[in-house]
């Protein structure tokens, strides 16, 4: 039974991991992309993890999956936002049709 | 306090990756390694770690921490549905763009935690904040670039959790 439950918890990693990678590729510009790089692949992952602790079932390599995911789960959105800002500050523009840009108004004030 | 709150965390993660337990024995070897090693981090490092230490031992905040743990799960899967539907419609229904938001959070670490949240659900990406707690968001569909409903669309869910938790 827990067989069944980790495949398909790994199987819906994939998945995710798959749709967003499709939308890394997709997308118009670098903030867009994260979007779809930082919320799919972070949730994608950590599905995977969970589907490993459950298939392998031994106290040890659940554990360092189960470690792994809340790992990601802080660290990837903080190395999101350091790309973000980081690209804003070396002046990538955002995509052309983008309807309200705050931070760069803001910037030249 | 502070260090020796540190040092069990470090302890717990060290045990937890190595694990010294098995076949009915305690490895001695791993486990003093394994205190020595935290008993560093702890030392060196307490600096630069959270300074709400005081979260780990409340049990009314890990009460309220393991409440905020589904919410944010499900605002996450919803989120990535969002995204997924966006990245495979032919059209690409996208509207995107950077807008302000307002947070009261006051702690370091709070503030941190609501970025990461805001970050890993619908739509939203923390690019910046200031010292005097504004945030600036992508938004990868804009419904509002006014100030005071972008907060309550984007992070008025998080931010009581968060207040709970950290405050």
């Amino acid at each position: 039974m827990t067989d069944i439950i980790g495949y398909f918890l790994i199987t819906v990693g994939i998945l995710f991991d798959i749709f967003g990678c499709i939308g890394l590729v997709r997308f118009p510009d670098v903030y867009n992309r994260l979007q779809a790089s930082t919320k799919c692949v972070t949730l994608g992952t950590i599905f995977l993890l969970i589907g490993v602790a459950f298939v392998s079932a031994t106290g040890t390599i659940s554990a360092k999956a189960i470690i792994c995911a809340v790992f990601i789960l802080i660290t990837s959105p903080t190395a999101a936002h350091a790309i973000a800002k980081g690209s804003y500050a070396s002046g990538v523009k955002l995509w052309e049709e983008s309807v309200v840009d705050k931070y760069g108004e803001d910037m030249k004030k | 306090m502070r260090r020796s709150i540190y040092l069990v965390l470090t302890f717990i993660i060290w045990i937890l990756l190595t694990w010294p337990f098995a076949d009915g024995t305690v490895d001695l070897q791993v486990v003093v390694a394994g205190i020595i090693a935290s008993a560093f981090v702890a030392i060196i490092f307490h600096d630069i770690l959270p300074k709400e230490h005081h979260v780990f031992v409340s049990p009314i905040r890990i009460f309220w921490f393991l409440v905020y743990v589904p919410v944010f799960f499900y605002y996450v899967t919803k989120a990535n549905f969002d995204v997924v539907y966006r990245a495979l419609h032919p059209q690409m229904p996208i509207k995107p763009g950077i807008v302000k938001i307002k947070t009261n959070l006051k702690s370091d670490s709070a503030i941190t935690a609501l970025a990461n949240s805001i970050t890993l659900t619908p739509g939203t990406l923390t690019v910046d904040l200031t010292e005097d707690g504004y945030l600036y968001i992508h938004w990868i569909n804009v419904k509002s670039d006014d100030v005071e409903q972008a907060t309550c669309l984007i992070a008025q869910r998080f931010e009581w959790f968060i207040k709970k938790i950290f405050e």
